[in-house]
């Protein structure tokens, strides 16, 4: 295993930030702690990273625990935390060569590990980090983290606040890192992004929900899942969460996503029902759930 | 009064020397709509916002917000709009009633009506157990439910919420998708930006704008039907990636 993590538990005062953490990381996985803000999720990578040590439990990275063997983790470890961490004075070369340096590295010899991500950004060698672009400043720090060859990457939500297309192109990226044999814990809010990962933890208010294959992960909804559609989606939320029988009615995409109490339910019922709530252009479809309904009905 | 336009922009240029961040958007946004902003990061959105809220200046076009020319009466704008964003939202070292007391009196309520506001959103929100808490110490999706609120506690014709879901869990982050749908429903125009591609499908209409222009605008429906994909996602790569 490339990460263990044992009945870990960390509180801040009278907060629980983590409670009985356990997970697991093969060599070589890339694998995604998801869950939202104030979960517990830069508090465990904090202790992973050896910033940290929790109040109970054990954990190793790289086979070395992460209190005797700190020092050792610092130098297998790369860290992109979330918050840009990178000397905003210093230029895109400057910032890099201090890394490499620190690790006594060189840009040069972990190049090939880099260069896909550092091509991209080598245009702008000399400005200062301070005054890059939120995607860049993703790539600069993803170099940084990378220029030592580490055996774990550790990314702190890379991808909160970044659009679409540059969260793919990061994804991407990670795909073609993974290749080289290096493992990945990534953390996100993005539910969607979960798919991407070999495995994944779900987790919030401290707790691990559940550890699975995305693919897996999914099959633990325990309900049939409905699109519901009409012509206006305000009132329809309204009417259905109106409707005696219903147990969840969520929003999703362009549809309401519904489950009913009942095992089986009468597909004609609800849609009179919702004609006489003056509902009109109706759809009532069969759906399959997706990892944010899993999270949605075991975080309840 | 259905079709009565509470956001009119012509043209609206902000050139940073010789960038030109926002280049010539022309769109209108009618009372009561959900209009989706989006675009990639660094495409324009913000300093396109930042003019519509009144504290930019123009280099060229116009816009009219609530009915207030952005140039010649921002004053008049800042009065009649609502504004959230991620970043700066509440005080954290006030407690929730002293934030609605202090915004209240920003926006020029009288004593009476932020009493009978504080009492709404008390009894809407449910906020009678953490009133006098340090806004600091609750959990983020409570933040945002409460300074949407308070972005609202003036009537305004509309509210700009720039990002207003970032990093929230997904039960919350649907929360306050009913909370503007009721908004909307109310009549206050609401113009939002998000990364959820999944939000952009809940929007009336949506425009994406993509180097400083706006290189689509309607409904979610008919962008899927153009750019021939079947969600919001898809469309927003095939513009945004050329």
């Amino acid at each position: 295993m490339s990460i263990v993590v044992n009945k870990i538990s960390k509180s801040y005062k009278e907060i629980e930030a983590l409670i009985d953490v356990s997970l697991d990381v093969k060599y070589g996985e890339l694998f995604g702690l998801i869950g939202p803000d104030g979960a517990g999720k830069t508090t465990l990578f904090r202790i992973l990273t050896t910033l940290l040590i929790a109040d109970q439990g054990t954990a190793t990275v790289a086979g070395f625990d992460v209190v005797d063997g700190y020092k050792n983790i610092r130098n297998s470890v790369g860290y992109m935390p979330g918050k840009f961490s990178l000397y905003q004075d210093l230029t895109i070369e400057e910032n890099l060569t201090f890394f490499a340096t620190i690790f006594g590295t060189t840009i040069e010899e972990n190049f090939d590990l880099i260069k896909d991500i550092y091509l991209q950004i080598v245009p702008f060698k000399n400005r200062r980090a301070g005054k890059l672009s939120g995607g860049m400043k993703q790539k600069l720090a993803l170099c940084c983290a990378l220029i030592h060859k580490p055996k774990v990457l550790f990314l702190d939500e890379p991808t909160t606040g970044v659009d679409p297309v540059s969260r793919k192109e990061f994804w991407e990226m990670l795909k073609r890192l993974q290749k080289k044999g290096i493992t990945i814990l990534v953390s996100t809010p993005y539910m969607d992004e979960a798919a991407l990962c070999d495995r994944i933890a779900l987790i919030q208010d401290g707790k691990i929900l559940e550890i699975d294959t995305p693919r897996e992960m999914v099959k633990h909804y325990p309900k049939a899942l409905y699109n519901v559609g009409a012509d206006n989606i305000y009132k329809l939320i309204q009417s259905l969460r109106s409707y005696e029988h219903h147990y969840s009615v969520f929003p999703f995409g362009e549809f309401v996503h519904y489950t009913d109490q009942r095992t089986d339910f009468n597909l004609d019922e609800l849609q009179n029902f919702l004609l006489d709530q003056g509902l009109r252009d109706i759809r009532i479809e069969p759906t399959l759930p997706t990892i944010e309904d899993t999270f949605m009905e075991l975080a309840k | 009064m259905e079709n009565q336009l509470v956001i009119e922009v012509e043209k609206l240029t902000k050139m940073f020397g010789e960038f030109r961040a926002v280049d010539a958007i022309t769109f209108n946004v009618k009372k009561g709509e959900i209009f989706g902003f989006l675009g990639a990061n660094g495409a324009g959105k913000t300093t396109a916002m930042k003019m519509l809220i009144g504290i930019s200046i123009p280099t060229s076009g116009k816009a009219n917000v609530a009915g207030f020319d952005v140039i010649t009466t921002a004053e008049g704008v800042k009065k009649n709009i609502g504004y959230m964003s991620q970043k700066f939202a509440l005080y954290d070292d006030l407690t929730v009633k002293e934030n609605i007391t202090f915004f209240g009196g920003i926006y020029g309520l009288r004593r009476s009506q932020i009493k009978e506001k504080t009492a709404q959103m008390i009894a809407e929100l449910e906020l009678k157990e953490v009133m006098d808490q340090l806004v600091g110490s609750l959990p983020l999706g409570w933040k945002q439910k409460i300074s949407f609120s308070v972005a609202l506690l003036h009537d305004p014709k509309v509210v700009f919420l720039d990002e207003p879901t970032g990093g929230v869990d997904p039960i919350t982050r649907r929360h306050f998708w009913e909370m503007i749908y009721k908004t909307a429903d109310s009549g206050t125009t609401v113009f939002v930006t998000t990364h959820y591609m999944d939000e952009a499908e809940y929007c009336d209409r949506v425009s994406i704008m993509v180097n400083g222009k706006i290189e689509a605008l309607d409904t979610p429906k008919k962008l899927k039907e153009q750019f021939e994909v079947n969600s919001m996602n898809d469309v927003f790569l095939k513009l945004a990636r050329g």
